[in-house]
C-alpha cells in the first residue's frame, strides 16, 4: 500500500499538461495573413490599357483659342458625356438631399457655408477656380450650358493645365490647350489634388489628410498611394460610373448613400484575429488605421476671423511660423496650424445636418457648421476619426445668423473685405448676394466643423494599439461616454465593494494568523 | 492515526488546474480591467479568452465527474456542526482544539466549506461563466439583427463579471490561508498534492454540544 500512496510522476505529468495547453492555446490564436489583401495586390498590379491615343485624333490637331473649343471637340466624339457631367456634383456643387426636420433640400458648396473662407456667395470669381467649369462669376451662371464644362481640369495629363487665380474657373492664359487636349486620360492624383489638396486657400488647409505630400508619400504616410506601397490613384477607390464619383465629404453631404468605404475592397472582416473583426461592428477602419493626420505638412486647426483687418502702415501684412505657414494674415485673421494631430472621435451613422444660411443660432454656444449624427445605440453608427476645425467667424448679432461676407473683389472700392477691410460693407454685400437679411450689426461667434479623416492610412504596424483606447486615463475615446469600454470604465460601486472585500479578507487572515501564532507560543498548543 | 486517500487523481488534477486557471484569469482579467499592465492588453485579452475556454472544458469534466461518482453530495449543505465549525475557527483553533468534524472519503468538507463551495458552484462560477460568454459573444446577436436576444450594452455584463472576480479573489486569499488550519500547517496542502492524509482515529473523541468542544476520552497521544 505504502508504495502506491503517491506517484512522483504526477507532478511532471501535471506540469507537462499545462505546457501542452499553453502551446495549443498559443497556436490556435496565431495570426495569419489575410487572403483578401493578397487578392487586392494582384488586382491592382494590373496596368491600365489605353484604348485611344488622343494625340492621333484629327479633332485635336487644333490650336484652341477658348477652352470651350476643347469641350466642344471632346463632345464631338464623346457625344453623351456632357449630359452626365451636367448632373454631377463636380459641376452642380449641389445635391438634393433629405434631412430630418428640414425635408428635401439642396446641399452643396453652392449654398452651404463653412468656417474657413465661409462661402462662395458673392465670391464666386475666386472660389470657382475649383469648379469643373468656365465662367461661374455670380448667381446667374447657366448650369445647363454644357459648353462651359471643364473636361481638362480632371483629364489633362500634360501637367501644365492650370486654372487662374480669380478667373472664375478659366485656365491661365499661358496654358497650351492643344497640348492639354491631346494628353487626356484617366484622372491622376495630380488632377484630383489640384483642387482637393489646396481647398481653403493652401496646401492641406482644410482636410488634414489630403495634401500634396500624397504625391511623394512613402508607406508610412499613405499605405495606399505610396510609391513603395499600393501606388494607387484616387480613382482606384473613388470609382466613377457615368461621371458620378463614389464617396463624398460630410462638410457638404447629408445622406448615408454613395459612400466610399474601406470595406468595399477589404471586406467586412479583414483581420485574421476575430476579436479585431468584432471591433468593426462599432469602430470604423479609419479609427485604428489612421492614428494621426497632417503627417507631413501642417493643417489649419483654428481660424480667428475677428483678428483680421490689422494693417501696418496702412497695408496688409502676414506673419509666418518656422515652417512657413501663415499664422497671421490681415485679410483673414489669425491661424493655428498643427502637425501629427490626433483626431477627435465621434459616432457617425452616415447622416449629417448643417448650418444653413438663415438658421438662427445662440451666440453664447459654439455653433456646429456641420453635425455628424449617431450614438452607441444607433445600429448604423460607428466611431470615426474627425478633424475638428474651430473658428471665430462673422455673425449678425441682431438677426442671430452667421454672415456670408463678400471677401473677394478684383479691386478696392468694390466692398470685398480682402481689399477694403470693412466688415460692415462686406457683410451687407455678401448677405445681399445670398438673399439673406443683414441687420447692420456684426460680431464674431465661435464655430466648429467636423471633417471625417479617411486618407493617409498607416501600414498595419502603425495602427492603434489596444491601450490607446482601452485605458483608464488618456483614452482616445474619453469623450465618448455613452457605452462601457473595457479597460477604461468601471462601476464605482462595484470597485468599492470589491476592494473592501479584498482588504477585509487580507486583514482577517492576518489577524487570525497572528492570534494563532501568539496562542501557539503561549500555550504550546499544536499549530 | 491512519492514512486515508482523500483525493483521487482526477480530483487533484481538477483542483490544481482550476486553481492555476482562476489565478491566471484573475491576473489577465485585472489587466483587461485596467488595474495594471503586465502581459500587454492584447495578450491579456487573448490569454484570458483562451484560459476561459479551458476552464469551461475543465468545468464540464468536473461536472461529469461529480455526478458519475456521486461526489456532488459532498456539497449538500448541512447545518449540523456548523456552529461548532464556526466556533472552532473563532476560538477553538487558538486553544489547539481538534477539528469538530471528522473528515473521510465520504465527507471531505466541513459545514462551512460545504456552504461556501456550494455558493461558488451554483452562484459565482455560473455567473462568471455566463457573463464571460456574453462578454465574448454579446456583439453577434446585435449584428445579426436578432434584437430579441441582443444585449445593447456591455455595462451590466462587465460589471457583474468584475464583481464575481472580486469575490473569487477574496475566496482565494482566505482559501490559501485556511489551507494551513489542518492537522498540521502543511497537512491539507500535502493531501491535495499526494491525495493522502493522516486522519486521527477518533473513535476516542466525542463532540460535546454543550461545551462545543471535542473531548478526548482516553488520554492517549498519537504520533506518526
Amino acid at each position: 500500500m505504502k508504495n502506491n500512496r503517491f506517484n512522483p510522476l504526477g507532478v511532471p505529468i501535471f506540469i507537462g499538461a499545462m505546457l501542452v495547453i499553453a502551446v495549443v492555446g498559443q497556436l490556435i490564436t496565431q495570426q495569419r495573413e489575410s487572403d483578401s489583401l493578397e487578392r487586392l495586390k494582384i488586382q491592382y498590379a494590373k496596368p491600365h490599357q489605353v484604348a485611344v491615343d488622343h494625340q492621333k485624333l484629327p479633332e485635336l490637331q487644333v490650336n484652341f483659342k477658348a477652352p470651350q473649343d476643347v469641350t466642344r471637340a471632346c463632345v464631338s466624339c464623346h457625344t453623351e458625356r456632357h449630359k452626365e457631367l451636367l448632373n454631377s456634383s463636380h459641376w452642380k456643387w449641389a445635391r438634393e438631399v433629405y434631412i430630418p426636420g428640414r425635408g428635401v433640400t439642396i446641399v452643396g458648396k453652392k449654398n452651404m457655408i463653412n468656417n474657413f473662407c465661409i462661402g462662395i456667395g458673392s465670391n464666386e470669381v475666386s472660389c470657382t477656380r475649383c469648379h469643373a467649369g468656365y465662367g461661374w462669376e455670380d448667381a446667374s451662371f447657366d448650369f445647363k450650358n454644357w459648353e462651359n464644362i471643364d473636361c481638362l481640369v480632371c483629364h489633362d495629363n500634360s501637367g501644365q493645365y492650370l486654372k487662374s487665380r480669380g478667373g472664375a474657373g478659366y485656365p491661365d492664359s499661358q496654358t497650351d490647350l492643344r497640348l492639354a487636349a491631346q494628353s487626356v486620360a484617366l484622372p491622376t492624383r495630380d488632377n484630383c489634388g489640384s483642387c482637393h489638396f489646396y481647398s481653403g486657400g493652401g496646401n492641406n488647409v482644410k482636410h488634414g489628410d489630403l495634401e500634396e505630400a500624397i504625391l511623394t508619400a512613402d508607406r508610412n504616410v499613405d499605405v495606399h498611394m505610396a510609391f513603395d506601397g499600393g501606388n494607387l490613384e484616387c480613382i482606384a477607390c473613388h470609382e466613377a460610373e457615368n461621371h458620378r464619383m463614389l464617396g463624398k465629404l460630410y462638410s457638404v453631404s447629408s445622406m448615408n448613400r454613395n459612400r466610399m468605404n474601406c470595406e468595399k475592397c477589404h471586406g467586412d472582416f479583414p483581420h485574421s484575429q476575430n476579436i479585431l473583426n468584432e471591433h468593426t461592428i462599432k469602430v470604423a477602419c479609419q479609427t485604428c488605421h489612421i492614428p494621426e493626420f497632417a503627417k507631413v505638412n501642417a493643417t489649419k486647426m483654428y481660424w480667428d476671423w475677428s483678428q483680421a483687418g490689422k494693417l501696418k502702415d496702412g497695408k496688409a501684412y502676414s506673419e509666418e511660423d518656422e515652417d512657413g505657414n501663415d499664422i497671421y494674415l490681415s485679410i483673414k485673421g489669425a491661424f493655428k496650424w498643427e502637425k501629427h494631430v490626433k483626431p477627435e472621435y465621434v459616432w457617425f451613422n452616415g447622416t449629417a445636418d448643417h448650418y444653413f444660411l438663415g438658421d438662427k443660432v445662440d451666440k453664447t454656444k459654439t455653433v456646429k457648421m456641420n453635425s455628424l449624427n449617431g450614438d452607441y445605440r444607433d445600429r448604423d453608427a460607428k466611431i470615426i476619426p474627425v478633424k475638428v476645425h474651430r473658428s471665430k467667424q462673422i455673425y449678425d448679432c441682431c438677426n442671430k445668423t452667421i454672415i456670408q461676407p463678400k471677401l473677394y473683389a478684383e479691386e478696392k472700392g468694390r466692398g470685398g473685405y480682402w481689399k477694403d477691410f470693412d466688415w460692415n460693407i462686406a457683410a451687407k454685400l455678401g448677405m445681399e448676394a445670398v438673399n439673406e437679411a443683414y441687420s447692420g450689426k456684426y460680431c464674431f461667434v465661435k464655430t466648429e466643423m467636423s471633417w471625417p479623416v479617411n486618407h493617409m492610412v498607416s501600414p498595419k504596424e502603425g495602427a492603434l494599439t489596444c491601450t490607446e483606447c482601452h485605458t483608464r486615463t488618456g483614452s482616445r475615446l474619453a469623450s465618448l461616454t455613452d457605452f462601457y469600454l473595457p479597460g477604461r470604465d468601471s462601476n464605482r460601486f462595484v470597485e468599492i465593494i470589491g476592494k473592501i472585500l479584498l482588504i477585509l479578507s487580507v486583514i482577517g487572515v492576518l489577524i487570525h494568523a497572528l492570534m494563532r501564532i501568539i496562542a501557539s507560543k503561549k500555550g504550546g498548543a499544536q499549530s | 492515526m491512519k492514512s486515508v486517500k482523500i483525493y483521487n487523481r482526477f480530483e487533484r488534477f481538477w483542483h490544481w488546474m482550476q486553481a492555476a486557471l482562476i489565478i491566471f484569469l484573475a491576473m489577465t482579467g485585472l489587466e483587461i480591467h485596467g488595474s495594471f499592465t503586465f502581459f500587454g492588453y492584447e495578450q491579456a485579452v487573448r490569454y484570458h479568452s483562451t484560459a476561459a475556454v479551458f476552464l469551461m472544458i475543465l468545468i464540464v469534466f468536473a461536472i461529469f465527474w461529480h455526478f458519475t461518482t456521486g461526489n456532488w453530495k459532498q456539497y449538500l449543505p448541512t447545518f449540523e456542526n456548523l456552529r461548532a465549525q464556526i466556533d472552532f475557527y473563532l476560538t477553538g483553533i487558538f486553544r489547539g482544539a481538534a477539528h469538530p468534524v471528522k473528515r473521510d472519503v465520504l465527507s471531505k468538507l466541513n459545514p462551512i466549506q460545504r456552504l461556501v463551495y456550494l455558493g461558488l458552484k451554483i452562484l459565482v462560477i455560473p455567473i462568471m461563466v455566463s457573463s464571460g460568454l456574453l462578454y465574448m459573444y454579446y456583439r453577434y446577436p446585435q449584428r445579426e439583427g436578432m434584437v430579441g436576444i441582443g444585449i445593447f450594452e456591455l455595462k451590466s455584463v462587465a460589471v457583474l463579471h468584475t464583481l464575481g472576480a472580486y469575490i473569487l479573489i477574496a475566496f482565494i486569499i482566505t482559501h490559501l490561508y485556511l489551507i494551513t488550519t489542518g492537522q498540521t500547517v502543511g497537512s491539507n496542502l500535502k493531501a491535495m498534492i499526494t491525495g493522502w492524509e493522516d486522519i486521527e482515529d477518533d473513535d476516542d473523541k466525542v463532540y460535546n454540544p454543550k461545551t462545543t468542544e471535542i473531548e478526548v476520552k482516553a488520554d492517549e497521544t498519537t504520533t506518526n
